[in-house]
């Protein structure tokens, strides 16, 4: 098997780490090698964050590159529209459509571009779009946004069942949260079967 | 059992399990997980030291003391404990040291990209270079039998993409390291005659290690196709394999100081074009040179920045990977002072006054970006305020009446103190403030001398920073609450105005402490609000403008109301005085 690519992009303060966390913990368990490689330090500070989570027989550069993801998860749109050069021309984005604004948009330098999901499909991208927020407010907590994204990422891997996913739950998650991120994560699953690609 | 593990979790593991019971460290990105992973371990006794030169100097001590011990730090650290590095070359150990210095190629979070493999080779001290997280496991531990071996430090030189890449390990178990006992032997004082005997001993040493760079396991060769052979190390083989597959041979060095000669001689007689594919400097390359091979390295692949796959495809003319994209601009998402950062007062009082500051490394870094802009230049850590001295040595009043230079109090600890010693006693006028937010905020919320606690938040000794700056014969030394801007903004002309130097301490801590008590979200009273933009001249990343007035969100505010003081309208709450 060759290797595949997620990227799973974002603001920092979003909860990716947990989300990659997740990810990695499943794939490895599944018998794959895995890295999983991402930057801290400055990123943490509300900035653009970018983890790579690559898997296969045998996994050598830790990174993904530009054209190589088979699947981006973004946390927010604007991330998804930076980071579509990386996808893969057949790739699968799946972004949320919440809206943060960046400072230079803040502070009125920069304007946040307008209808970028419609844009991105027009250059050709598979775009799965929802408002995970939403989903996780159903699930009872903003803060489940990353795994409710997870559930919803969970579709794109027919060969590994639900349980294995909720078995990573609740190795990772406290036990305080786990129901609560089982529930994101059942409805992210549901929205991503839903969806028609 | 496999684990998913960070590199620099892996070199700590590696400490534990080579039985390390000493690491003292001074954090930095991206090196600093290495020492609060070993922290997890209740056998080894782990610490946070003011700076690199005093981890290095305290590591050294306790291999005298007989136990294995090890600091960590980034590339920028190992200046600092470069003093100590090139004398414990000749002194030597008594039990295993190892120094993890993480370099930054693409600087992710560092002011500059040097590579750390020249102080390897100017302080004659051995560094291996691991290219995944089992290596970053094994090699440390291998790092301290060479160190024993060797009578040497040893390096193990970690890069971001190493250190912040988690891939599979299988740990193993911590082996007993029985304390050596201290001997007193006289040839350990290092002047005239036992340096000089000691440095004859570590030339040896070096030529000792090169015969064993020539067929150690660190050091190994993959052939594949002849066509092309690639030397290379660390993250570099990992891009060498994606792009290559077995259509190249491969000679990976795990030992990137001292390096092999007849191992190298004997791959390029095996291949036809030769490449090195290194990071930064072309410090393999200059090895083969050397020999009198002929390799490709920096005509071919950049000095500057980070290597990728693509980056070595596009350089070797190799296809790349088509891609989408769309047209419009995306605006950039630079990392912001947090909603609430205590910083930011200080910066828009600097900012409206228009001084000259000289800044310093830290979250305040971030006082440079816009709206605030409130920072002309910053050099290395402490520089605020030596660098400040010198200015306004040459400036004179011009200078000392409108400049200043602003210091974290991990930074002011770590190289600020003799900065200031230099004001008081060369008697410039400067002014110097000290953010105090109680934490070192940049690098993850380290404690450090000033926050009364030690790295795993015990109680702790506490730097009286008033009675430190009084102590080096600075007398004007005062207190302000940065959420105050009138009391900042007075503070700030006032120690302008005066004829002697002054500290200003702004304290308030950092609002991401973990257990910080915070006021409730402020609103917006849109009936009073005009649409002036003017609480947006402090750059909060919880107040945007929506329908020409301005919006709170309140997942981010905290409470500070430092923009309440800004807004003439009374849209915003303003200060209520609260406790700090
Ligand atoms: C010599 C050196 N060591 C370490 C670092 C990494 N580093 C950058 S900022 C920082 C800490 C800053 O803490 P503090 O001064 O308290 O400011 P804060 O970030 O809390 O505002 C450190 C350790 C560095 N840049 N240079």
């Amino acid at each position: 098997m060759s290797t595949k690519n997620i990227m799973i992009v974002g603001v920092g303060g979003q909860g990716t780490l947990l989300a990659s966390k997740l990810l990695g913990d499943v794939l490895l368990r599944q018998g794959y090698d895995v890295k999983v490689s991402e930057v801290h330090g400055m990123s943490q500070r509300g900035g653009s964050v970018v983890t790579y989570v690559r898997y296969g027989e045998k996994v050598y550069s830790p990174v993904i590159d530009r054209g190589e993801a088979d699947v981006i998860l973004s946390f927010e749109k604007l991330e998804a529209a930076r980071w579509l050069s990386w996808l893969k021309p057949e790739g699968l984005m799946i972004t949320n459509t919440q809206e943060m604004e960046p400072m230079p948009v803040i502070t009125g330098a920069a304007a946040y571009p307008e209808n970028l999901v419609e844009k991105m499909r027009a250059a050709g991208a598979r775009v799965m779009a929802k408002d995970f927020l939403a989903i996780a407010m159903e699930a009872g907590s903003p803060r489940t946004v990353n795994v409710a994204l997870i559930g919803c990422l969970s579709t794109s891997f027919a060969e590994i069942p639900e349980e294995d996913w909720l078995a990573a739950i609740d190795r990772i998650v406290p036990e305080k949260f786990r129901d609560l991120n089982k529930k994101a994560f059942a409805l992210g699953r549901q929205a991503g079967q839903k969806e028609d690609r | 059992m496999k684990e998913l593990m960070l590199g620099n979790k892996a070199v700590a593991r590696g400490m534990y399990e080579a039985g390390v019971t000493f690491i003292s460290s001074y954090p930095g990105t991206p090196s600093t997980e290495i020492t609060e992973e070993a922290a997890k371990y209740s056998e080894i006794d782990c610490e946070w030291a003011p700076n690199e030169k005093v981890a290095l100097e305290a590591a050294h001590g306790a291999t005298l003391g007989g136990v294995r011990a090890a600091c960590a730090m980034k590339h920028v650290g190992l200046n600092v404990a470069a003093d100590p590095l090139f004398t414990i070359s000749y002194q030597g150990v008594n039990a295993g040291l190892v120094i993890c210095v993480a370099d930054d190629p693409g600087m992710h979070s560092s002011q500059n990209e040097q590579d750390s493999r020249h102080y390897a080779r100017a302080a004659k001290v051995p560094m291996l270079e691991p290219a995944d997280s089992e290596e970053a496991r094994v090699f440390t531990k291998r790092a301290f039998e060479l160190s024993e071996k060797y009578n040497t430090p040893v390096f193990i030189r970690m890069c971001t993409r190493i250190a912040h890449s988690q891939s599979v390990v299988e740990p193993e178990e911590r082996e007993a390291f029985p304390q050596v006992p201290y001997q007193k032997d006289p040839t350990k004082v290092m002047m005239t005659a036992n340096s000089r005997n000691a440095h004859v001993r570590v030339e040896q040493r070096t030529k000792d290690l090169i015969a064993l760079a020539e067929n150690t396991e660190l050091n190994r060769v993959e052939m594949g196709d002849t066509h092309i052979g690639v030397i290379t190390s660390s993250t570099s083989y990992q891009y060498a394999r994606e792009v290559f597959g077995e259509r190249a041979s491969v000679l990976k060095l795990g030992m990137v100081w001292p390096l092999p000669e007849q191992l190298i001689r004997d791959f390029a007689a095996k291949v036809e074009t030769l490449y090195v594919l290194e990071e930064l400097d072309p410090f393999i390359e200059e090895h083969c040179r050397k020999l009198g091979i002929r390799v490709h390295g920096k005509d071919v692949f950049p000095i500057c920045g980070e290597f990728s796959q693509n980056l070595v495809r596009a350089c070797l003319g190799f296809d790349e990977p088509q891609t989408l994209s769309v047209s419009d601009a995306i605006p950039g998402r630079p990392p912001v002072m947090c909603a609430g950062c205590p910083h930011r007062g200080v910066f828009y009082v600097l900012h409206k006054k228009k001084l000259m500051v000289y800044g310093d490394i830290g979250c305040y870094t971030l006082g440079a970006i816009a709206p605030l802009n409130a920072m002309d230049l910053n050099v290395c850590m402490g520089a605020s305020c030596s660098g400040l001295h010198g200015f306004n040595k040459a400036m004179g009043a011009a200078g000392e009446k409108n400049s200043v230079g602003v210091i974290g109090d991990s930074t002011f600890i770590h190289s600020g103190i003799t900065g200031i010693t230099e004001i008081a006693y060369n008697m410039s006028n400067s002014t110097v403030i000290i953010l105090d937010n109680s934490i070192t905020g940049m690098t993850g919320h380290q404690q450090n001398p000033t926050t009364g606690k030690n790295l795993r938040g015990d109680p702790a000794g506490k730097v009286d920073l008033e009675a430190l700056c009084h102590a080096v014969g600075i007398r004007r030394v005062r207190v302000v609450d940065p959420y105050d801007l009138a009391a900042v903004e007075a503070a700030v002309t006032e120690e302008l105005a005066a004829e002697e130097p002054s500290v200003i301490i702004s304290r308030r801590p950092c609002v991401m402490i973990r257990g910080m008590k915070h006021q409730p979200p402020i609103q917006v009273d849109s009936a009073r609000c005009v649409g002036c933009r003017q609480c947006m001249q402090i750059g909060c990343p919880a107040i945007s403008f929506r329908e020409k007035k301005a919006r709170i969100d309140p997942t981010l505010c905290i409470g500070c109301r430092v923009c309440g003081q800004m807004c003439r309208f009374s849209a915003l709450p303003g200060r209520e005085v609260t406790e700090a």
